[in-house]
């Protein structure tokens, strides 16, 4: 391989990689205060898109107050998710909430079959995002570029909520301890709440990244890179936000140098993602930064 | 202050209390005290908001807080201690501080993530606030250490000034002396009247040591098997012969 496609390797890579980071940062979110694996996560990916989508074609706003919007509404739909399919579980054993979540997951995927249509839609050209820049011989969308610095640029403001502001302190103190948190006058449905929103409203900036970057829409599209990012976070260790980000970023360039270096296994492309979680379960099933908890007898 | 009015509290078939009335007035210092199992805990949990009593009504200040929720019930002034310590292990000493003083600040979930103005002003006056609490047990020296870090008797004055922060008027506290040695358990004594007058609270506590409750204590409420088999003075608990055969046994 030459030194430009080693570049346009990397470039693809890092792009994807950050993409895969945004939304793990959801399923971790969300795991870390509640201990609940979000399998509707990747669906509220494509509902970010949708509602893109939709405010830019048939509202006709300008793209950046649609994204705006649909943002928005992505994260209030998050929010309205926990409040219907999970806090009446809160008590209740995990797996009646993890049955609750897989529901909501094929629930919201076929309802989506069923408003938006089954037939792929192609998202509008965003000059912006869709102009092809060139590095010498190192070509690229500029979406790509815009990918990884709103991926840092959210890792470096979620860790300054998580650590030094009052919500993130809460948000901890939740974490930690429920019941303790709610005698210390957390509210925590509230956290719970923002934890739902912040988590959605990154996965819908996922979700129109994504469909800049690919620019098709339909309502199956949530699934893959839904399990995929749930795979990034566990490898990071989930409940860790920068672990998630690594796992989002070591999912993407995997699977690039897969693709690059051997081509004849484009097709298994997907599989690795699950070998590779195969693999870190067997060496280190808390994750590559996961704390090891000891459990006292 | 505080007012049960015959709370009881059921798991299926098993009554944890039964008929409990506990009355006690501003700036008291009340015991309850009884065998293990006896539902002291679950009295605590139910005025926390923790559970929900299944019969009877509990009043604070004059309202019904019955079945309120915990985080609502902290906001009206009642704050705890627990039994096994519950601090906040990830974090050290004054963030487990500052999570229960927030509630106090006065600002809400955008206002503290978007840094707005009067923000800063107001988490710099809970941190103050926070160091003050810390300094009156003697903590302040150890604010940014692991709060797991530290030894047993300093979690548990740390678990009391984290309710502290929260400005309760009545204070509850689950087995403050456990696993202290005599020498501690005088200092508690000491330190749980300081704090009474000092933050002028009412204190409700469950205690083992009989040294402490006795030496504390204005009055107590005994429980057995969810019963409230007694109440009065120390001296009148003492003589009391119900609970002479609760705790040894009857001859």
């Amino acid at each position: 391989m030459d030194l430009p496609t080693f570049f346009q390797q990397l470039v693809n890579a890092l792009s994807l990689g950050s993409l895969y980071a945004l939304i793990a940062i959801g399923y971790t979110m969300v795991y870390g205060i509640l201990r609940l694996i979000n399998f509707a996560h990747g669906d509220v990916f494509m509902l970010g898109a949708y509602f893109a989508f939709y405010a830019i074609t048939a509202l006709l706003m300008p793209w950046w107050i649609g994204f705006i919007v649909a943002l928005s509404l992505t994260a209030l739909f998050g929010i309205a998710l926990e409040r219907v399919a999970y806090r009446p579980l809160r008590d209740s054993p995990r797996l009646s909430v993890m049955i609750s979540a897989i529901g909501a997951s094929f629930l919201i995927e076929n309802l989506g079959i069923v408003i938006f249509g089954g037939r792929p839609k192609s998202f509008p050209s965003i000059p912006l995002f869709d102009t092809v820049v060139r590095f010498g011989p190192v070509s690229m969308l500029s979406v790509s570029l815009f990918i990884p610095v709103i991926t840092i640029g959210s890792l470096i403001a979620l860790t300054l909520i998580v650590n030094h502001t009052k919500t993130g302190l809460a948000m901890r103190a939740v974490s930690t301890d429920v019941d303790a948190a709610r005698l210390m006058a957390v509210d925590v449905n509230k956290i719970v709440a923002f934890t739902f929103g912040v988590g959605s409203l990154l996965a819908g900036l996922g979700g129109i990244m994504w469909t800049m970057k690919y620019p098709q829409l339909n309502p199956l599209m949530g699934i893959m890179p839904g399990l995929k990012c749930f795979i990034a976070a566990v490898i990071g260790g989930i409940g860790n936000i920068g672990g998630a980000v690594l796992g989002g970023f070591l999912l993407g360039i995997i699977e690039i140098l897969i693709v690059a270096f051997l081509p004849a296994l484009t097709g298994y492309r997907d599989a690795f993602a699950f070998v590779l979680l195969i693999v870190v379960l067997l060496v280190k099933p808390t994750g590559l930064l996961g704390k090891s908890q000891t459990v006292k007898v | 202050m505080l007012r049960t009015d015959g709370v009881s509290m059921r798991f299926g078939g098993l009554t944890a209390v039964a008929d409990l009335n506990i009355e006690i007035d501003k700036n008291e210092i009340i015991g309850l005290i009884g065998p293990n199992g006896a539902g002291k805990t679950t009295a605590f949990n139910m005025i926390t908001g923790v559970y929900a009593p299944s019969e009877g009504r509990i009043y604070f200040k004059g309202k019904d807080i019955t079945g309120e929720k915990s985080h609502k019930i902290t906001e009206r002034g009642i704050a705890r201690t627990f039994q096994n310590i519950r601090l906040f292990k990830e974090m050290n000493v004054l963030e487990n501080v500052l999570v229960a003083g927030y509630l106090r600040m006065g600002t809400n979930v955008f206002q503290a993530t978007l840094h707005l103005p009067g923000y800063l002003r107001k988490e710099k006056k809970s941190r103050e606030f926070a160091m003050s609490l810390l300094e009156s047990v003697n903590l302040a020296d150890q604010a940014e250490e692991s709060a797991i870090a530290l030894p047993y008797g300093k979690q548990r004055r740390l678990e009391i000034v984290r309710a502290l922060a929260t400005k309760p008027s009545l204070l509850l506290l689950d087995e403050p002396a456990a696993g202290m040695n005599p020498q501690e358990s005088i200092e508690l004594m000491d330190f749980i009247v300081k704090i009474r007058d000092e933050y002028d609270l009412t204190i409700l506590l469950i205690e083992h040591h009989m040294q402490v409750v006795m030496g504390v204590c204005e009055r107590m409420y005994v429980l057995d098997y969810g019963v409230t088999i007694a109440r009065g003075t120390p001296e009148v608990i003492q003589k009391d012969q119900k609970v002479i055969e609760a705790y040894l046994g009857v001859e």
